[in-house]
């Protein structure tokens, strides 16, 4: 008895001293951790119609998906092995945890490129698409613009960073949802006045389903273009996954492939990709796989 | 606050609840939320355990019945499910029915009406317990006296009731406290909502999921500090504790 209960004492300091130190330092870098395991672990995105979403049969695809796949292929061909792919399924507020916990490798999970994510997880150089946000709402709910939100019912997604930048601070109420679902049927309920979102996000959905966003339309600018980034973990961004990543994207804005991608998944043609595509093959900084100052997502 | 500010240069620990006033705004609200979210629904839970209780002794199957069915659907199923089911199934269902635009009640209303009914559950089991407690002797002594059934059980059986399931009420109102926190799955307010909000804009997830665990322990310690209070003023000599 006493014996069972000194190692019950002993498991518990040792699940207790391994819950708390934070992360375990790594041996091997990523790349090689990839190459022994035989796969790559990637945070993907299933609820972002239609960058990362489920078809009819429950598989997730879309453009990130797309992209990813591409990725998979050059990994492979780095390593010289044939890397298989993984996809954890993540959301808005838990991405960047997965990635710290060591649970996934990277993500590529419609993040925005914000200076304090920065210092959370590793931002690859450069930003591959861009996007603004925007409010979704009602004809009738009186909301044009944003200073028209003060006193108003905001629905959102938790864990978006401008639900208080754009939602609270312009006086909304605003109810954040764990996920999209929740947020239509809210919004479709009549809970909310409108949705404050991603406009990429909001394009799909008038061109995709007329009918269920007939009564609804962008009823304010949009603001606060911010990139968007793929993540590895932050010891990670100069190594050589890192680096790989980089190296894959800058290709896909010099190639083309992501204002390919952008018109096959029915996206509206974002500007930024346009402009960055010329960047590219110009040899223009942005394009490369340094942060200068005053570079993507600084207020 | 200079100190927090301090506190984040130096050692990166970024509490922005003291220094951030829309942070500390939303946070203050939040467990403002939490704790009348809790007050309203722990009352009602007791009105619906001591009606219940009165209910299951009936001298009508079909109330006992009702009872019952009530008990296993509130106690058999998850209370994030029961409260997903309200908000966004039973509401639209009702709003149909009524013809109502943008829901019957708010998140905050259809979270009391679940949390209470689903605590209010456990709470008719418990306070069965302490009403099978009181000796029929003591009952038949009250009928012998003249008293009404009602009176039976509000003068007789209730107060030595309460006395006896004081301690399995006390469990019961603690795991209450404690589920109040699903509520943020419909976007109530309540603190580990806004503490979810608060680390997302701010990625200070360690640093607020220890205020939010520090907030609960005061919180529910507070219930408990109260609760054994009540208990230790209604002792009854040579009946227990």
């Amino acid at each position: 008895m006493k014996k069972q209960i000194k190692r019950l004492m002993t498991v518990t300091g040792l699940s207790l001293a391994l819950s708390f130190s934070m992360v375990l330092p790594a041996m091997a870098d990523a790349l090689d951790n990839i190459t022994d395991r035989g796969k790559i672990v990637v945070g993907v995105k299933a609820d972002y119609a239609p960058w990362g979403m489920r078809d009819a049969e429950g598989n997730v695809v879309g453009m990130e998906h797309d992209m990813l796949a591409e990725f998979v292929k050059r990994v492979s061909a780095a390593t010289g092995k044939t890397i298989e792919l993984e996809k954890v399924v993540v959301v808005a507020s838990n991405r960047m945890q997965f990635l710290e916990q060591g649970k996934i490798d990277m993500f590529i999970a419609t993040m925005s490129d914000k200076p304090g994510r920065r210092e959370v997880v590793g931002i690859v150089q450069p930003d591959y698409y861009s996007s603004g946000v925007s409010i979704l709402a009602h004809k009738d709910s009186g909301i044009d613009g944003w200073a028209s939100l003060e006193g108003k019912d905001v629905c959102g997604i938790q864990g978006a960073w401008y639900n208080k930048e754009h939602g609270l601070k312009n006086g909304a109420n605003v109810m954040a949802f764990k996920g999209v679902p929740e947020v239509e049927k809210a919004l479709l309920d009549g809970r909310c006045a409108g949705w404050i979102y991603d406009d990429s996000a909001f394009i799909p959905r008038k061109v995709n389903e007329p009918e269920k966003w007939a009564d609804f339309d962008l009823a304010a600018p949009t603001v606060d273009d911010v990139p968007w980034g793929a993540a590895v973990s932050l010891d990670e961004v100069d190594g050589r996954l890192g680096k790989l990543l980089s190296a894959a994207i800058i290709d896909w804005h010099t190639s083309g492939l992501l204002i390919e991608l952008e018109s096959k998944w029915g996206i509206p043609p974002t500007a930024w990709l346009v402009d960055m595509q010329m960047k590219c093959l110009t040899g223009d900084p942005v394009c490369n796989d340094i942060l200068e100052s005053g570079e993507a997502g600084e207020p | 606050m200079d100190w927090f500010l301090w506190l984040h240069a130096e050692h990166g620990i970024k509490l922005t609840i003291f220094y951030d006033h829309w942070d500390r705004g939303r946070f203050i609200k939040g467990i403002w939320t939490t704790i009348h979210l809790s007050f309203v629904t722990i009352v009602l839970s007791i009105v619906i355990g001591i009606i219940g209780a009165w209910f299951q002794k009936s001298r009508f199957i079909w109330i006992r019945t009702i009872v019952q069915g009530y008990i296993q659907f509130f106690r058999n199923t998850p209370p994030l499910i029961q409260l997903y089911f309200f908000y966004f199934a039973m509401d639209t269902f009702l709003s149909g029915i009524f013809n109502i635009h943008g829901g019957i009640l708010g998140s905050y209303g259809w979270a009391v009406v679940s949390l209470s009914f689903f605590a209010g559950a456990f709470n008719v089991e418990i306070f069965r317990a302490g009403v099978e407690a009181v000796p029929e002797s003591t009952v038949e002594s009250a009928i012998s006296l003249g008293y009404s059934r009602r009176q039976i059980y509000q003068y007789v059986t209730l107060p030595l009731a309460f006395r006896v399931c004081l301690p399995a009420l006390n469990n019961n109102l603690i795991n209450l406290i404690k589920t109040t926190t699903v509520a943020y799955a419909i976007a109530v307010p309540e603190t580990l909502y806004v503490a979810n909000q608060i680390w997302s804009d701010e990625y200070n997830v360690l640093e607020m999921m220890n205020v939010v665990w520090v907030i609960y322990i005061i919180i529910v310690g507070f219930l408990v500090w109260l609760m054994h209070r009540w208990e230790r003023s209604t002792r009854i000599p040579g009946f227990g504790q």
